[in-house]
């Protein structure tokens, strides 16, 4: 057998990963490449798909590199997938829309944003982990903030919060924000005194 | 329950008495609502005919309680706000301050904020749903039974500290597995102050590199020891001299002594309970 290239080595360990790999991580399995040409090799392999016109496609997600199919091969995947796919109602696309764009954000301002109750919603999103709690607000009753988490990205196909769709500006809105700038705070933080 | 219906209804409404339950597509919230009336209707958001609008949104409210639809009370809210800026809308506008140029707010200017930035809202939900979604447009390898949410490693091997909704989960589950309610059970014998479990969970990792959160709690331990036990966990946590830390998302959970406990000048003085 010859001598693997760097390209058909990470094209390997892109395979057999169960999550996107990021940059940093495929250099520290790959201690004997620069950074660089790990980089660079990735680009190519990615692009090296694409012409190809593979079935899979090497995609950056939630901060890494991760080999999924392409969206044209979903109806014959789909009949070999067991059981029914995610699907998300109105009301949990609102709730993660507004957490994704506004986090840190707490479930009152939510509400108000959303006119409606909105503690199951975001149980379920809890639970689905594409939600996450993110601490506290540094205000009277300190109400839990929350955020989203890398499983929202890896889900909803986004390589970082800076890739979602950005917001549909309505012109002449006001532009004072609904809700002033919010510190984020740590749980266990410093603070004690409290029994 | 749906019981077998001896008659056959003959109206909806009547249907909708005997326990028939009706699913349909209701709104979100009173937000979705009106903006389905301002579209209906053809109006402009920024010029909202206030009293068309109140009397179709009341109408809908009736249709809805006819139908035996639940009526969340955000709708309720809703609609009080409308007649209060109705009724703000008729009063004749008091003379302006003198001195004071600021022109009086339209009492619409709040209502049409907040329409407007939830459909920013409702709109970049529907651009996410439509996305290529990982399990269903998209695969990637493995995928866990058809549900790619569940099983998911992170990329970078590293252990997982645990945020509290993961904590409290755990404990949850722990608890689930105890009977509740044990009879003529002797109140008194088995009290325990989180101080008390504080000393034991430290003493019991002493000597240990690390221990797992279940055997934190012995199998013959009462509620109560149980929950205190738990209270003293996430206090340690709270002052840093426990890490919480799984290996892999949903794996066993470990309770590591942090660095902060072999130091140990700071860790007495971070105790409050020393």
């Amino acid at each position: 057998m010859h001598f693997p290239s760097l390209n058909a080595i990470i094209e390997g360990l892109l395979f057999v990963s169960d999550g996107p790999m990021t940059l940093d991580r495929l250099t520290e399995l790959l201690p004997d490449y620069e950074r660089a040409s790990v980089r660079l090799a990735v680009q190519e392999l990615r692009d090296d798909y694409e012409q190809r016109g593979a079935g899979v496609h090497l995609v950056e997600v939630a901060g890494g590199w991760q080999l999924r199919t392409v969206p044209e091969l979903m109806p014959y995947l789909s009949r070999m997938v067991k059981g029914r796919p995610a699907r998300f109602s109105q009301s949990a696309l609102e709730t993660l829309a507004i957490v994704a764009y506004r986090q840190p954000i707490t479930r009152q301002e939510i509400e108000y944003l959303r006119g409606v109750d909105t503690g199951a919603v975001l149980k379920t999103l809890l639970e689905k982990k594409l939600v996450k709690i993110l601490g506290k607000k540094d205000i009277p009753g300190r109400p839990i903030i929350y955020g989203t988490t890398r499983e929202f990205l890896e889900v909803f196909n986004l390589k970082d919060l800076k890739g979602l769709p950005t917001l549909r500006e309505i012109q002449s809105l006001d532009e004072v924000p609904i809700f002033e700038v919010q510190e984020e705070l740590p749980l266990g933080g410093e603070q004690r005194g409290e029994p | 329950m749906p019981q077998a219906a001896e008659t056959i209804p003959t109206s909806l409404f009547e249907g909708a008495d005997q326990g028939y339950s009706i699913k349909l597509d209701a709104f979100e919230g009173p937000l979705d609502l009106l903006l389905h009336l301002i579209r209906k209707n053809e109006v402009d958001i920024y010029d909202i005919p206030i009293s068309l609008i109140t009397r179709q949104y009341l109408d809908y409210l009736k249709l809805m309680k006819e139908l035996n639809l639940d009526l969340a009370g955000d709708f309720l809210v809703m609609a009080s706000t409308l007649l209060q800026i109705k009724s703000r809308m008729l009063l004749p506008l008091p003379e302006p301050e003198e001195g004071e140029g600021e022109e009086q707010e339209d009492p619409r200017a709040e209502l049409v904020r907040r329409l407007i930035e939830y459909q920013r809202y409702r709109d970049a939900g529907l651009e996410l749903g439509a996305r290529e979604l990982l399990g269903r447009e998209v695969f990637a390898r493995p995928c866990a039974d058809g549900c790619c949410l569940e099983g998911f490693v992170p990329a970078d091997d590293g252990p997982i500290e645990l945020d509290l909704f993961e904590l409290s989960e755990a404990f949850n589950q722990l608890l689930a597995r105890i009977p509740t309610a044990r009879a003529h059970e002797v109140a008194g014998q088995d009290t325990l102050s989180i101080v008390d479990a504080i000393n034991e969970i430290l003493s019991r990792l002493d000597g240990h590199e690390s221990m797992e959160f279940e055997s934190l709690f012995l199998d013959d331990m009462s509620r109560e020891r149980m929950i205190v036990t738990f209270l003293a966990l996430l206090e340690l946590c709270r002052i840093k001299l426990l890490k919480v830390i799984q290996n892999s998302r949903y794996g066993a959970i470990h309770i590591f002594p942090s660095v902060a406990a072999t130091d140990n000048d700071g860790a007495s003085d971070a105790l409050p309970f020393a």
